[in-house]
């Protein structure tokens, strides 16, 4: 019995350190086998090609600009609503809302951040879009304006809660200050506690960006998926196609080892990397970084 | 100073505050619409024989059993891989972790897990599970795969709670002379279950409403049967969803809405779930 409660006492901390680490082999496992099928891209696809305005993978047309472009101006159209909405959303929450209404809209921004993709891009296709083209005139509803709307939403939860999160850091002592000053709660807001909040504020936004531009059902079923480079803002009135949706639509029909197959992995290699960046970005903002991660996963 | 104390500043406040009340409002409007709209227009889709019948006539008419099962099988597949290693994860940062530089790697590592797009899920589960250990298209790829995606909520919303425990139970339980794994096991898991558990709800919530990671590593077209083993493939709702909804042509309205209204119940019933058992445990809470 003794023996057999040391023998515990040692096995299991190593099994419970080996699932620790177990996060740190997982993100280099993702690398390598993107890296695995992804590279050959480089040796099978000329630079110039791939760099190049026209995807057209059957004639062997691999050029992933605007497959970049329409991923970009997608997220540049969520960003732009996500952000003033998520952070007014935070903001009153964290500042002006009564108890119970916080009580009530902290749980409703998790129900939407819970809210599967296909669900929200399937009423995307049946509701927003026809709407959004009798309302605009339009050829098609299946837009990057209707993509951006739903990323928009999709978006919001994590910029809320991150940001919520850190207006709750600020200390109240700074509040207090202010009031004591004769500074209206608004003007308190304003000028100490969202400036002081600022980092986390930021967090909140680049981890927005990192949500949205990786969102793939959604965007597959309402943008339309026309690979057409996006330059100027009038293309969020046409239909563009992102570097997610092209994987999602393609993977299942391309032969396994193929020049297709490889670019593909290049695009999600591509994708891997730029959400790296972002959360790197993120997480090095000095912001309560636990308290933080755990509410972006939430 | 004279534009700080300026008159009318308790009229900016009031603006202020109800533009900011307007916005908060128009946040979660849609979320309440989203809902009710499929509640509304799929209800009269669901029958005792949509949720236990097969698919037939090109899944334009019958049931949605096998996705419902499908899911199911996901879930349970996910769960089993990702709630041990992500509990244990937990406990390592919670109660082993030093904090040193390899500790901070770890945490970066679950940020990045969190922030992959679920698509590159799909693409390294295809690359690792599917072909490279040649399970094929199956349920136990699939589920390895959402496990993965599913981790990083489970670890970082256990270590939460493990966290939250007093250290002063910690330190009681050593001075009776208990180990330090039956301090764990039985003082702190116990006080922290609740919070685990929501976090495990939350990621398989997670898990059962994706689409991308399951798209080319387990998820089938049309099964005219339930799959039979982990090695088989297997019908999904949300998959499902999407395929009725982009990819067969004629589609019933009434079915799709029905689909999207079932995926909508199961996922909602465990963000319920999770938000019950939270918030009783913080009620119940003595410390």
């Amino acid at each position: 019995m003794k023996q057999n409660i040391s023998f515990r006492e040692f096995l299991i901390p190593r099994l419970i350190q080996a699932s620790g680490y177990s996060a740190i082999v997982f993100v280099a496992l993702i690398f390598f086998f993107l890296l695995r099928e992804g590279l050959p891209t480089l040796s099978e696809v000329e630079w110039g090609a791939l760099f190049s305005a026209r995807w057209y993978p059957i004639e062997e047309y691999f050029g992933i600009l605007p497959l970049l472009t329409g991923s970009l101006i997608i997220t540049l159209g969520a960003t732009l609503i996500a952000v003033p909405f998520g952070i007014g959303a935070a903001v009153y929450i964290s500042e002006i809302a009564p108890r119970w209404m916080r009580e009530i809209l902290k749980p409703l921004v998790e129900l939407l951040g819970g809210l599967p993709s296909v669900v929200l891009g399937f009423l995307g296709m049946l509701v927003l879009s026809p709407y959004l083209r009798v309302l605009l005139n339009l050829p098609t509803g299946l837009t990057a304006l209707a993509g951006s709307l739903l990323l928009g939403g999709i978006a919001v939860p994590t910029v809320v809660s991150v940001a919520e999160d850190a207006l709750d850091s600020v200390p109240r002592a700074y509040r207090e200050g202010a009031w004591a000053l004769g500074a209206t709660r608004w003007q308190t807001i304003w000028r100490v506690t969202l400036p002081a909040a600022k980092s986390g504020a930021l967090t909140a936004v680049m981890l927005g960006v990192g949500r949205a531009i990786g969102e793939t059902m959604t965007v597959m079923m309402v943008t339309g998926n026309a690979p057409v480079l996006a330059t100027s803002p009038g293309s969020f009135f046409s239909p563009v196609r992102t570097m997610t949706a092209t994987i999602a639509a393609e993977m299942g029909e391309v032969a396994n080892g193929s020049v297709h197959y490889h670019v593909l992995f290049f695009i999600g290699l591509t994708l891997f990397v730029i959400s790296l960046i972002v959360n790197i970005i993120a997480s090095s903002v000095v912001f309560r970084a636990k308290k933080r991660a755990e509410r972006i996963l939430s | 100073m004279t534009k700080i104390f300026s008159r009318n500043r308790y009229l900016v406040q009031r603006v202020g505050f109800a533009l900011i009340t307007l916005m908060a409002l128009a946040t979660v409007t849609p979320i309440i619409g989203v809902i009710a709209f499929i509640l509304l227009k799929g209800g009269s889709a669901i029958s005792w024989q949509f949720l236990s019948g097969f698919p037939f006539d090109g899944m334009r008419a019958g049931g949605i059993l096998p996705a419902i099962v499908g899911t199911l099988y996901l879930t349970v597949g996910t769960a089993v891989f990702s709630v041990p290693l992500g509990i244990a994860a937990a406990i390592y940062l919670s109660e082993y972790a030093k904090d040193n530089q390899w500790t901070r790697l770890i945490r970066l590592a679950i940020i990045n897990l969190a922030g992959i797009p679920s698509v590159v899920y799909g693409l390294f589960g295809l690359g690792l599970f599917v072909l490279f250990l040649k399970f094929g298209t199956s349920i136990l790829a699939a589920s390895l795969t959402l496990s993965i995606m599913t981790l990083p909520v489970i670890i970082s919303t256990a270590e939460e709670a493990l966290r939250a425990v007093p250290q002063s139970f910690r330190t009681v339980s050593i001075s009776l002379g208990a180990t330090r794994w039956e301090t764990i096991r039985r003082i702190v898991l116990k006080e922290a279950l609740p919070g685990i558990l929501t976090g495990v709800i939350l990621g398989l919530e997670r898990a059962a409403g994706e689409t991308a990671p399951i798209l080319f590593t387990g998820a089938a077209f049309f099964l005219p049967r339930l799959p039979n083993s982990p090695f088989d493939a297997t019908m999904a709702l949300p998959y499902h969803l999407f395929v009725i909804s982009t990819q067969v042509p004629e589609m019933p309205v009434q079915i799709q809405y029905g689909t999207a209204l079932v995926l909508l119940v199961f996922v909602l019933t465990m963000n319920l779930t999770a938000t019950v058992i939270r918030s009783r445990a913080r009620a119940k809470r003595q410390w």
